[in-house]
């Protein structure tokens, strides 16, 4: 029957375009990492390039704070060794992080760092970090660990303090106590 | 007639609005105290504004319709469908309407993003369900938890002037500095809302956002979690204590002060060996602070999410379990938080004698505040 | 028993099955529309109850009813059946009965999947409803079910995404129904811009629903196997991002209270012109309006998250785009008054309930432009400012549509009148009780009144108590509807063909109560 036919070819339509719009909210994930990356919103968990520019800019001065935190349930004690520094763009810095491992276990975890503001991070040249890759404590282990880094002279000048801050991370299944439970991870799978 | 009633209609309208504008009455935001929170607040009154005046000429003409242009009242149809020229002008209008408005907001977005030049930076953490604030660069770091009593929760006292509104340990801001402000939290989103400063940031498990306020005047600021995270959502308040620069200053030094005082304690009390009933009365006093709104008070709790210690498994099972989860959380049910940050090795030792030997709990066993610190190191 | 129905042109049945399996297996649009209507009933009920036992735990400050736990889970649940169980079905209800009518056609395209569409319902509900008595109870994350909270929840919240996927299922192919309907099978002579508008702003709808309910589906998705399958979309830990949840929800739930909306507006636009004896004024533009709105409601999804911490770009892109869809917002309420004027008026029921809507919706309305106001919004965002905002558009919006509709087409559906005083004693009591609800929780939200939260400050006590009263005065109120709908079906005056003197459309050609079978022929259209 005619009128059947063209019923049944829309059917077809429409439903690829309800398929379609069910990948594409899945398509929305690489898209907002993507977007983020282009602003400069996220972080990048890979060391940067140095630019080609690395004058120093003498004339300007940036508070950098730098700043810990641990998800909770991760049994360390997480601190930078120094809570500011004052910097000029493009000079190399060094700043340590010391953590302890306060369980009777080893322990593999991830950090995560985050700016403040967060338009900062498109400036941040991070050359070696600790957040590149997982961190494996033995029981009771104390570490002191490097971040290495120079901010862009580019950086605008409306950022004259700006906040690094790092979260500790358990990664799931490396502890015995750890279960795969799936309720209320908060641990990395990386 | 009808134009006499749209006139009293229009002043009736702009008398609630003035006296809601004036008077620090519950119609209106609370009395603002930053350059912010004064900016939204006359941005909304042009809002209302605006909305007054349009409520009128819309409810204007068609309430003059419905007297006027009635059947009852011998009214004939005019068959008319469209008028290029009213449409046109009725798009217009509304679009430069839209803009008049957007463009005082775009001010006041700009400035509530720039947090630059602060004064002091101090960090709020939301958990699962209170605050912790830290000041960056001061090593000042403490929990601000909700003071009202559970009695008063549950009717069984009359409640307070700041119920659900007080907490023990308020933030402490100097009085006309920049204060710039990082939101994070450490389980679920929760978000700091100070309705007299006009702040409101979430706070992203894993990333820091800074918003930032400056005082005008002493006094003390209260506002709540505003993202929902859980059971207690409702129970974590949140109060700053505005002062003048010269008391933030000495309460710094004293909170630092206290921070190292505490040290010694802790270290001191670590040391001494306490009776049973010491452990058991300060315990108590530790469990209702802290665990009875999930184990409840007679320790039944509400089991799955919060499971029973009367006879529960680790509660009377081996100490090292029963300390390991009250030290470090739960990794099944991450609403079991890891105490150790937040008290004490004296109160730890004390909550987890009180719980072996209560609620039915017969275990007769005690813990010492020094086999918490071992642990601990 | 079997059941053949025969289908001749103008013929009746040969045989059909009687009793339960009739509604069972029913493909009749009339009947599949008269199953959407009372299951919604139903789930306003059950949802009613729900905001009745949070009105009563907040009639005074104190835990006096409810714990916490079960407060949220109340709160989630209230806001899921609302939207998925009540407004949505409701409105398809009318699509079902009202677009074959309206358009001269004899039956929906598919009218064996439209017996699907309605049949998912009630699993799915008696899916959400079983969730408070899983281990741990219902999910109680809130209807907008943002991680990682959501991710914290027990099997609750996996009953609650395996019922949105159901319910999605049931609206998308139910979508698909109406678009191919509409598309495909209007009488000759019926163009485009002579649809009416309810027919118009269902295909909105439609599409709409088509290409948002996929990406809940994969929202809810994502919670799923972050929840049990160690993917981490939206743990930091990982590399994800608990704020992308938000991004990937509203970019549906924007969407989603438009979906709510615009068949609202079609049913007003169809009530108003005949109660005031003359066509529609600016139907050219009223299209396009409703197509603008469904256009840009796609582009401001981040007006519901303003305070994440999205740099000002941001914040400046989602206000501008929301300020503009009040354009086409407004364009439509004062073509709604300009049918009105000059009009020859009389206010039946479903008048009163359509200048009602028209009330109480510029005022939900102008709240949400209010809203859109990115600093502003940072005060009123997850206040009880918002609730008021969105109860007035969905309550007095939505729902008050809903009963003008019904009221406007029951006699032609049952072939009585119901009872007009009855009906006018609905409206006034449904009127004050819910102004007297919600009017005041603007108010609570200035003051500074978080929601979805149990228990108050002593300074939010006088608003709760009025707005407690209130809502169940509204809740009571609907009682009396029932009792109106049911006796009306029972008896009444009996009504002509045409029941509404003003009213014009091809369902009021048809006798009344409209044959089990129409336009076996299809009529044509000049």
């Amino acid at each position: 029957m005619d009128g059947s036919y063209h019923n049944q070819a829309l059917l077809a339509k429409l439903a690829v375009v309800a398929m379609a719009m069910f990948g594409f909210g899945y398509l929305l994930v690489p898209f907002y990492y993507k977007l983020c990356e282009v602003a400069g919103l996220n972080q990048l968990q890979a060391a940067d390039s140095v630019p080609r520019n690395t004058q120093v800019d003498e004339g300007r001065a940036i508070t950098l704070q730098f700043d810990a935190n641990l998800r909770d349930g991760l049994p360390w004690v997480f601190r930078p060794l120094q809570t500011t520094a004052q910097v000029h763009p493009g000079q190399f810095v060094q700043v340590l992080y010391e953590v302890r491992n306060d369980s009777d276990q080893a322990v593999l975890a991830q950090a995560v760092p985050s700016y403040a503001p967060q338009a900062a991070a498109l400036y941040f040249r991070k050359l070696e970090c600790f957040c590149f890759t997982q961190q494996s404590l033995r029981p009771h282990e104390t570490r002191q660990m490097p971040v290495v880094f120079l901010i862009d002279p580019a950086i605008p000048g409306d950022m004259p303090t700006v906040t690094l801050s790092y979260t500790f991370f358990e990664i799931e299944g490396v502890r015995p106590q750890a279960s795969a439970n799936g309720k209320g991870r908060d641990v990395a799978r990386l | 007639m009808t134009t006499r009633l749209a006139q009293i209609l229009a002043g009736l309208l702009l008398c609630l609005a003035a006296g809601a504008a004036r008077s620090q009455s519950k119609y209106n935001f609370q009395p603002p105290q930053t350059v912010i929170a004064h900016d939204i607040y006359d941005l909304h009154m042009l809002l209302v504004g605006i909305c007054a005046v349009i409520f009128v000429v819309v409810f204007g003409l068609m309430f003059y319709a419905i007297v006027r242009h009635r059947r009852s009242v011998g009214h004939q149809a005019k068959q008319f469908h469209g008028n290029l020229r009213v449409e046109v002008l009725w798009t217009i209008i509304p679009c430069l309407i839209v803009v008049g408005m957007a463009y005082p907001a775009t001010k006041t977005v700009i400035a509530m993003k720039d947090t630059s030049h602060a004064d002091i930076t101090v960090k709020a953490t939301g958990y699962q369900w209170k605050w912790r604030y830290d000041y960056l660069g001061e090593d000042i770091g403490f929990y601000s938890d909700l003071s009202t009593p559970r009695e008063q929760i549950e009717n069984r006292a009359s409640k307070g002037e700041n119920y659900l509104l007080e907490v023990d340990h308020p933030l402490v801001v100097p009085v006309g500095k920049k204060v710039r402000i990082l939101v994070t939290a450490n389980d679920v989103i929760h978000s700091w809302w100070v309705p007299a400063f006009g702040v409101k940031q979430d706070g992203i498990p894993g990333f820091v956002r800074d918003s930032w306020f400056k005082v005008d005047a002493p006094g003390v600021y209260r506002g709540q979690c505003a993202e929902l995270c859980g059971k207690e959502h409702g129970f974590m308040p949140i109060v700053v204590d505005a002062v003048p620069e010269e008391k933030y200053n000495a309460w710094v030094a004293d909170q630092k002060a206290k921070n190292s005082a505490a040290v010694v304690a802790a270290a001191s009390a670590a040391g001494k060996t306490y009776s049973l009933d010491e452990l058991k009365t300060e315990g108590e006093k530790v469990y209702a602070k802290n665990c009875v709104a999930c184990h409840q008070a007679s320790g039944q709790g509400m089991p799955p999410t919060f499971p029973a210690l009367a006879h529960g498994k680790i509660a009377t099972g081996p100490v090292p379990g029963m300390v390991d989860i009250v030290m470090n959380g739960s990794k099944k049910n991450p609403t079991m938080a890891a105490w150790k940050g937040q008290l004490s090795d004296t109160q730890i030792a004390a909550v987890i004698t009180f719980a072996r030997n209560s609620f039915g709990n017969t275990l007769g066993d005690m813990v010492q505040p020094s086999q918490i610190a071992a642990v601990r190191n | 028993m079997q059941a053949v129905l025969e289908r001749a042109a103008g013929g009746e049945p040969v045989t059909q099955p009687k009793g339960i399996m009739r509604w069972v297996r029913t493909t009749n649009h009339k009947e599949v529309g008269t199953l959407y209507l009372w299951f919604a009933f139903a789930m306003l009920m059950v949802g009613g109850v729900m905001a009745l036992m949070i009105r009563a735990e907040l009639f005074e400050p104190g835990l006096q009813i409810v714990q916490p736990e079960l407060f949220n889970q109340l709160v989630t649940l209230h806001g899921l059946i609302m939207v998925f169980g009540a407004i949505m079905p409701a409105f398809v209800g009318f699509a079902n009965w009202q677009i074959p009518l309206m358009i001269g056609a004899q039956d929906m395209a598919f009218p064996r999947l439209n017996n699907l569409s309605f049949w998912l319902l009630p699993p799915a509900a008696i899916l959400l409803v079983a969730s408070f008595f899983a281990p741990g109870g219902a999910t109680a994350a809130g209807w907008t079910l943002y991680a990682p909270l959501s991710i914290q929840m027990g099997p609750g919240m996996d009953m609650a995404i395996f019922a949105v996927h159901i319910l999605g299922a049931s609206s998308i192919i139910g979508a698909i129904n109406i678009i191919t309907t509409i598309l495909n099978m209007r009488a000759p002579g019926m163009t485009p811009m002579k649809m009416p508008m309810f027919v118009w702003t269902w295909l909105i709808t439609a599409y709409l629903l088509i290409v948002v309910m996929p990406v809940l589906a994969g929202a809810v998705t994502m919670l799923f196997t972050d929840r049990h399958f160690n993917t981490h979309f939206f743990n930091a830990a990982g590399g994800g991002d608990p704020v992308l949840f938000q991004h990937i929800f509203w970019f549906f739930g924007h969407p989603e209270v438009y979906i709510l909306i615009l068949p609202a507006f079609g049913i007003i636009s169809q009530v108003i012109p005949a109660f005031a004896r003359k066509p529609l004024f600016g139907y050219r533009s009223m299209v396009l309006a409703s197509c603008a709105i469904a256009i840009l409601s796609i582009a401001v999804w981040g007006h519901h998250m303003f305070t994440v911490g999205m740099p000002a770009a941001g914040q400046l892109f989602f206000m501008y785009a929301t300020m503009l869809v009040a354009v086409p917002t407004g364009v439509k309420v004062f073509n709604w008054v300009g049918t009105m004027w000059e009009g020859s008026l009389t206010f039946e029921t479903p008048m009163l309930f359509a200048i009602g809507f028209i009330c109480v919706f510029v005022f939900g309305g102008l709240t949400g432009v209010i809203l859109a106001i990115a600093p502003v919004d940072v005060q009123m965002q997850d206040s009880y400012y918002v609730v008021a905002h969105f109860h007035y558009v969905m309550v007095a919006g939505s729902l008050f549509a809903i009963f003008a509709g019904l009221y406007y087409w029951l006699p032609k559906w049952t072939g009585h009148m119901y009872d007009e005083k009855l009906g006018k004693w609905h409206f006034w009591l449904s009127m004050i009780f819910f102004n007297l609800t919600f009017f005041v929780m603007f108010f609570l939200g200035l003051a500074g009144m978080p929601r979805r939260i149990p228990d108050y400050a002593l300074q939010f006590a006088d608003f709760n108590k009025i707005a407690s009263i209130g809502a169940f005065g509204f809740g009571l109120t609907q009682l009396l509807l029932l009792y109106v709908v049911i006796k009306c079906i029972r008896g009444g005056e009996k009504v002509p063909a045409r029941v509404w003197d003003g009213a014009s459309g091809l369902e009021w050609t048809v006798p009344s109560p409209a044959p089990h079978h129409t336009f076996a022929t299809p009529p044509v259209v000049e």
